[in-house]
């Protein structure tokens, strides 16, 4: 084998979410009301664009979590050895990215270097030419417009190709609905006049879907044909390409996003349904519990956390064999760091919901027929909190991704050697003041954390609107 | 001369029709009543006409006449001179429908300055004025209350205020007296009554209670599923009922007539909003069913001059041929109780101050004592907040008493820890009052009745095969276990939970105004699954109500209740018949009967008051027209009259 | 009312207790004051000397809980518990790393903290709820659909990016005020202008998008149908019904807050090189300055009590059904 499968703490969290998603999704199925639920969100055209945007999102995370380390090059006969550096899939895909650094800044698609310099054999300071940034153009740079304008038009016309191919793919397999599509489409702006016909509705939700695949398309078809001679968000200070680091930063967003709320989760559920249910001292500890907790400012208490954390592995330097599994159990961390104190909300609107179900004269029928408090608890109560739950995960998941930009601005975020949004824009806020501004990672960091963000806020509503029971009536 | 005149209205919400075709005049002063199931649209039709419609809803088709004017073609700006104005309305939830951070007579004095031009103190004298009318006593405090500092039937009176303020020509009351207990319902109807007759008003009154409409109509319009099928003068409709429909809710009326019998019911339930019709809407369900009923909606036919119906049969429709029972035949009257409950206390502490001691308490049952024998029936009557439904847990246990004990077949159950109980949960089970919060709706139905068997370890481990029977026992089918309780009706939900109580074979059920909730024909389905139950299986009901027909048709035993202890008891044509505390007369006098005849002994007024604080000797003291101080000094101890009949008032004779 | 406000101002003692044990366990048991050291020194510099010279420097050579050496009463306070965790009760928050008094750096930078805090807070406050209402008198038109569209973009973008994109736009490219820095008196307003309003832009749109759901949600009440059927124009039944019962939970979530604006804010703060506590806090955090942040984390509590006090307070005002019962 060429190289060794590294499994880091978080990747293998990741793939438990996922097959707990999964899993969930399988049984969800099963029930009616969760699948009449999310067969709104289904039908919601906006919803279905964002979870298309997401989806792209989450594969480009999933590609970034299989971890592996390279063979190196050794005697025949010999042991073998690996690289101690980890790389994943995302890193094999892009290796061109990766490893075609420059020196220092250089605009997007620029052939020069941002900053002049003394060049050898010379005491005159030019821009230097970059050594991958338009290297195919040789020394005459008259061609430049004309290559990147070429290069725009064959991304975008074979993003186009994709896409056609797509639909026809998708009008064979259901024509009917295809039809009704290419009919909204004509009548302008979905929502209007085409009434409440189901068939319809679906299939605002397909054209939606498509649209937002041709967007995602033609912003790929662009980036890989304009990134195959250039590089598209410029370079950092180190000559990094920016556009490989805003795609490695989705996987740091995406795990500090979930796995906050994952952690969080079971603590949050079980004390909100304990407090509520059980009541008396138990319910006066928790929430003790939870109100002292949440009267700490959370960024406070998260930083001296933070702090304390990073001095326990800066002390013990012996338990992390790689820089790589540093990084990663700083990173969960932080998620850990972040769930518990962000846990005391939703437990007590869990609680709040517990004391109103406890009411309720299906939990007074299973009391009548002596059921133990606990079987109550998981039969009759955590069922019907479960949508609180699950709002509570796609609601929390946009403000921790943005939360992890300014915790690593303020320095208690993620690594500063893990790629991640907040990093980013950590090391080039540095160079705002210089003249003129070097604004692409900046502006790269932004763009990819407002799609994500947007997107993820979208869904999130959907869902909370197809699954509150106090907005579908 | 009509004053609204309603044509061919039809208000759609997405596909469904709530109100499809409805046309109907009210003249002057009159008081037209719409007559109907939940969900037949009546309320739609009100909201309509007031253009106050929820946002998904809208007026298709038809036109709204009012003196003369579309109201349907105003402005909205003109639209709201009429509301208030020219009509006033009135609501359901009077715990609701005021603004709870205004005072009341903010809330009056809006309405004033908008349609009487009257500024400050004068607006305020006036609000005053109408307070008084509407017989709110010692109105001028009154204006700077809040709503939550009022009782259900005093806000109701404000609403009344509210609306009369405007002095409108129509009041439009949509089901006024539905959330309220019986006798304030009694008062609510009277003052709405005088102030029609004493300001010429019209009043299009919306209800489901033919008691309520031979009390007040002077018309009557029945809807059935978004349409009009039968319109006529109330003498006329109550004693020659024309269309099926209407002679079947007659039918279903359970009274003392009927004891021991079954009551005519109309099976299935009213069809959804969104099912289009063929022919006549009520054909699924009717039983003079023909086959051109499914092929075209049939057209109005003309009784005579007032009355016409919507119906191809020609001429009345048949009577139903009321089953009479035995009356009351009642199991072993000698053997001995079953259940038996004495000096029953369930008082809630009220916590003040800073370290929350308690400093009083909410006596919510003080002092019951009753007992059931097996196979009977004990009705316990009471209007809201007397205690009976608090009694009626903490007998089973759900609520552990302060004080008193309650022995089941014998066995002292207050003094038994929970898991001591487990073993004796079995014989005794409850039904509880809301179809919709008595289902976990995550669970399917099969999972819901097999609980119960799987808790106790009753039916030898294979809960899941006797969950079927049990299904068809309850009228339901045995292939229904695998779906989910939101595919049920109302009526289906409540068979559901009767299986459900009776998977464990109790001896004795709890039922918990089971059918309050429930439409007219879907209660007497309910009552009649009852009824057999009690003859096949030998159980014995203790049937929370405060429901006087529905008593009358079936228990053996009443006990009244008041303020937390019981006021009478005794066999049931003891207390219906020859009710000797004023508290009952009163209760059973303040009762529309659909005969139109009221029994004009004893009128309550005023409300039921705290039961953290009652009233000092007889808690009905205040209340009541035969008291004297006599009554303020010692709660009467129970009078005998008779074996069974016993009265706790000094006044009895 | 008043007994209310005793026992709900007897309740923040245990809580304040939790909060100083807390603290206490984070910073000195977690992790022992040698490791703290340690770090500090950076590992070139790090002797057993050092260390103690480190420690005793800031008080930290002292034992956690019990001083066995000492006698009487001092076995207790002559302690890192006591001297550090317990007298903060007192006020006293010791000395940072640069040797000043923490208390007094802390009362002369509440004032630029609020400066800039109050008038995000108020302004934010009043914009959003416009917003909401406007929305909301305009529900299910286009414009409704646009704004909360609008609203959800906003919420979409980074706080940083705010502050970054209008630094550089307002100040870089417009010239309308200064890019940062903080002066005394009526000269404040100048500095104070571009971070409040982009405090306000940044905090608009999630708050707008929740009040207006309030309001939706109010709206469909059935005193709101009471009132229209009066034959109320729309604008009064907004303003004179609604508004008045969608206050009541706007209310929690928005009293609580006011005490902690005294914390400032971290991000603008440093961004705009404003003296406050919140830049206090950065610098404190990126100098790993312990006893600052822990003083920062006891204050912070406190406001944050103070704050849960001033809503049950202001809900009894808001709503007579908590205030006459």
């Amino acid at each position: 084998m060429s190289f060794q499968i590294v499994l880091l703490w978080s990747d293998a969290l990741l793939f438990v979410l996922i097959a707990a998603i999964v899993g969930l999704a399988l049984w969800a199925r099963r029930q009616d009301a969760l699948r009449a639920a999310w067969g709104r969100v289904l039908k919601d055209g906006v919803a279905m664009a964002a979870a298309t945007v997401l989806a792209v999102f989450v594969l480009i995370g999933l590609l970034d979590s299989l971890h592996y380390r390279a063979r190196l090059e050794a005697q025949p006969g010999a042991a073998a050895r690996y690289a101690v550096e980890v790389n994943s899939a995302l890193d094999a895909l892009l290796s061109d990215l990766r490893q075609r650094g420059e020196k220092t800044y250089s605009a997007p698609l620029a052939t020069h270097l941002f900053a002049k310099e003394a060049l050898e054999n010379s005491t005159q300071r030019e821009f230097p030419r970059l050594k991958h940034g338009g290297a195919h153009l040789g020394q005459d740079l008259s061609g430049h417009e004309f290559d990147i304008a070429l290069r725009l038009s064959r991304g975008l016309a074979a993003a186009l190709a994709v896409w056609l191919a797509l639909v026809a793919l998708v009008s064979r397999t259901r024509k009917q609905e295809f039809m009704a599509v290419l009919r909204v489409m004509r009548s302008g702006i979905p929502g209007d006049g085409a009434g409440n016909d189901p068939k319809v509705v679906q299939s605002k939700a397909t054209g939606a879907v498509l649209v937002a695949l041709l967007a995602i398309l033609l912003l790929f078809g662009v980036a890989l044909s304009l990134g195959g001679g250039y590089h598209v968000f410029g370079t950092d200070k180190v000559g990094q390409d920016v556009l490989y680091l805003s795609l490695k930063s989705i996987r740091t967003g995406l795990l500090i996003g979930t796995l906050t709320t994952l952690v969080m989760l079971p603590l949050a559920v079980l004390l909100g349904i304990l407090a509520g249910y059980v009541g008396g001292w138990v319910d006066d500890l928790i929430q003790y519990l939870y109100t002292t907790l949440s009267s700490i400012p959370g960024v406070l208490l998260i930083a001296a956390a933070v702090l304390m954390m990073q001095v326990i592995i800066d002390t013990h330097p012996q338990w992390f064999a790689t820089s790589a599994e540093r990084a990663d159990a700083r990173l969960l961390a932080l998620c850990l760091i972040l769930g518990m104190t962000s846990w005391t909300g939703v437990a007590r609107l869990l609680r709040g919901e517990t004391l109103k179900l406890r009411e309720l004269e299906f939990v007074q029928a299973a009391q009548a027929f002596g059921v133990g408090r606990f079987a109550i608890m998981r039969r009759h109560i955590l069922p019907n909190l479960m949508h609180i739950v699950l709002i509570a995960l796609v609601m929390d998941f946009s403000g921790l991704v943005l939360a992890e930009a300014v915790l690593s601005y303020v320095g208690v975020g993620v690594d500063p050697t893990t790629i991640s949004f907040g990093t980013m824009i950590n090391t080039a806020r540095m160079e705002l003041a210089r003249e003129p501004m070097v604004w692409w990672s900046l502006a790269a960091a932004f763009s990819f954390m407002f799609a994500l963000v947007l997107a993820a806020n979208l869904f999130a509503d959907a869902v909370r609107d197809a699954f509150d029971p106090r907005s579908s009536t | 001369m009509s004053i609204l005149a309603v044509k061919d209205l039809t208000i759609h919400i997405g596909a469904a029709r709530p109100v499809d075709g409805i046309s109907f005049d009210i003249a002057a002063g009159e008081c037209f009543t719409l007559l109907g199931e939940s969900g037949c649209g009546k309320s739609m039709t009100a909201l309509g006409i007031m253009r106050l419609l929820p946002a998904a809803a809208q007026v298709a088709s038809g036109s709204v006449s009012f003196e003369g004017t579309e109201l349907l073609a105003l402005p909205e700006s003109g639209m709201r001179d009429m509301r208030g104005g020219g009509i006033g309305m009135i609501f359901q939830e009077p715990a609701t429908s005021l603004n709870p951070v205004l005072t009341v007579g903010r809330q009056i004095v809006e309405a004033l300055e908008l349609h009487g031009g009257l500024q400050g103190a004068a607006a305020r004298a006036r609000a005053e004025d109408l307070l008084d009318q509407v017989g709110i006593p010692d109105p001028r405090r009154r204006l700077d209350e809040y709503p939550f500092q009022l009782s259900g039937g005093l806000r109701q009176r404000v609403m009344i205020a509210i609306a009369l303020a405007g002095a409108p020509r129509l009041l439009i009351a949509d089901e006024p007296t539905t959330a309220l207990d019986v006798t304030i319902q009694a008062q609510v109807l009277d003052l709405l009554d005088e102030l029609r007759r004493q300001q010429g008003m019209a009043l299009l009154l919306i209800t489901h209670d033919l008691g309520v409409v031979a009390r007040m109509a002077d018309r009557v319009g029945v809807m059935y599923a978004g349409q009009l099928v039968e319109e006529a003068p109330r003498r006329a409709f109550f004693s020659q009922p024309a269309h099926p429909y209407s002679v079947r809710l007659f039918a279903a009326l359970p009274d003392a007539e009927r004891r021991g019998g079954r009551l005519a019911t109309i099976p299935g339930s009213v069809p959804a909003a969104d099912v289009r019709h063929e022919g006549c809407r009520f054909a699924e369900r009717c039983c003079e069913v023909m086959p051109q009923c499914r092929q075209a909606p049939p057209p109005w036919r003309e009784v005579d001059a007032m009355q016409r119906v919507r119906c191809f049969l020609p001429g009345a429709a048949p009577g139903v041929a009321a089953e009479v029972g035995a009356g009351g035949a009642a199991f072993a009257a000698e053997a001995k109780p079953l259940l038996e409950v004495a000096d029953l206390k369930v008082h809630f502490p009220i916590r003040r101050g800073i370290l929350r001691r308690a400093v009083g308490a909410v006596r919510a049952v003080d002092g019951m004592s009753l007992q059931l024998k097996p196979g009977r029936t004990l009705a316990l009557v009471g209007e809201s907040g007397c205690g009976k439904t608090t009694a009626g847990k903490a007998m089973l246990q759900l609520l552990r008493p302060t004080a008193g004990s309650v022995r089941l077949d014998g066995v002292e159950l207050t003094t038994r820890s929970t898991s001591e109980l487990r073993p004796l949960r079995a014989k005794m089970q409850m039904v509880f009052q809301d179809p919709f919060a008595s289902l976990n709706p995550r669970l399917r139905i099969g999972d819901i009745i097999a609980e119960g068997m799987q808790a106790l370890s009753v039916g030898g481990g294979d809960a899941a095969a006797k969950v079927g029977p049990l299904l068809e026992q309850v009228g339901l089918r045995a292939d229904m276990v695998s779906r989910y309780p939101h595919e049920f009706s109302g009526g289906q939900r409540q068979r559901i939970a009767i299986a459900r109580a009776l998977a464990v074979k109790p001896q004795l059920l709890i039922c918990d105004e089971p059918t309050s909730a429930l439409d007219v024909s879907v209660q007497a389905q309910i009552l009649n699954l009852l009824s057999d139950l009690q003859r096949e299986l030998k159980l014995a009901y203790l049937f929370i109500t405060h429901n006087i027909a529905v008593v009358d048709y079936l228990a053996h035993d009443v006990a009244v209740m008041y303020l937390g202890r019981v006021v009478e008891r005794g066999s049931a044509d003891e207390v219906l018949r020859h009710p000797r505390h004023p508290y009952t007369q009163a209760l059973l006098a303040a009762v529309p009967r659909i005969d139109g005849v009221g029994r004009e002994v004893v009128k309550l007024a005023g409300d039921m008051p705290s039961p953290a604080n009652p009233p000092a000797g007889c808690h009905f003291h205040p209340r009541c027209p035969l008291a004297d101080a006599n009554c303020q000094r010692a709660y009467p101890a129970e009078t005998l009259f008779g074996a069974t009949h016993a009265v706790r008032c000094i006044k009895a004779v | 009312m008043l007994a209310y406000v005793i026992r709900r101002l007897l309740y923040a003692i245990p809580i304040l207790v939790g909060v100083n044990l807390l603290t206490f366990a984070l910073f000195f048991v977690v992790n022992t004051p040698d490791d703290m050291a340690r770090m500090q020194l950076g590992v070139k510099r790090v002797t057993p000397e050092a260390i103690q010279k480190w420690k005793a420097e800031r008080g930290y050579d002292k034992p956690l809980l019990w001083n066995a050496t000492a006698s009487g009463s001092a076995t207790l306070t002559e302690t890192i518990f006591f001297s550090k965790s317990v007298r903060m009760f007192a006020g006293d928050f010791g000395r940072a790393d640069d040797g000043r008094d923490i208390a007094r750096e802390i009362a002369t930078r509440m004032g630029p903290s609020l400066a800039i805090a109050l008038p995000t807070f108020v302004l934010g406050l009043f914009v959003a709820i416009a917003f909401a209402l406007l929305l909301v008198f305009f529900r299910a038109t286009a414009l409704d659909f646009s704004g909360v569209v609008l609203c959800v973009a906003m919420m979409s973008i980074s706080g940083l990016f705010y502050i970054i994109g209008g630094q550089w736009l307002v100040s870089k490219v417009w010239h309308l005020a200064p890019i940062s820095g903080y002066g005394g008196g009526f000269d404040a307003a100048k500095f104070l202008f571009l971070p409040v309003i982009i405090g306000v832009i940044g905090g608009v749109g999630g708050s707008a998008r929740w009040y207006r759901t309030i309001f939706l949600e109010e709206i469909t009440r059935d005193y709101v149908r009471t009132a229209r059927a009066k034959g109320l124009p729309e604008r009064v039944v907004l303003f004179r019904h609604v508004l008045r019962n969608a206050l009541i939970p706007i209310l929690t979530g928005v009293v609580v807050v006011i005490p902690t604006l005294f914390m400032g804010s971290l991000l603008t703060e440093s961004f705009f090189g404003i003296p406050g506590l919140g830049s206090y806090t950065i610098d404190a955090i990126n100098a790993q300055d312990f006893a600052v942040v822990r003083s920062m984390v006891f204050i912070g509590s406190v406001l944050y009590i103070v704050g849960l006090l001033l809503t049950d307070i202001s809900y009894t005002l808001a709503d007579p059904r908590v205030r006459l019962q």
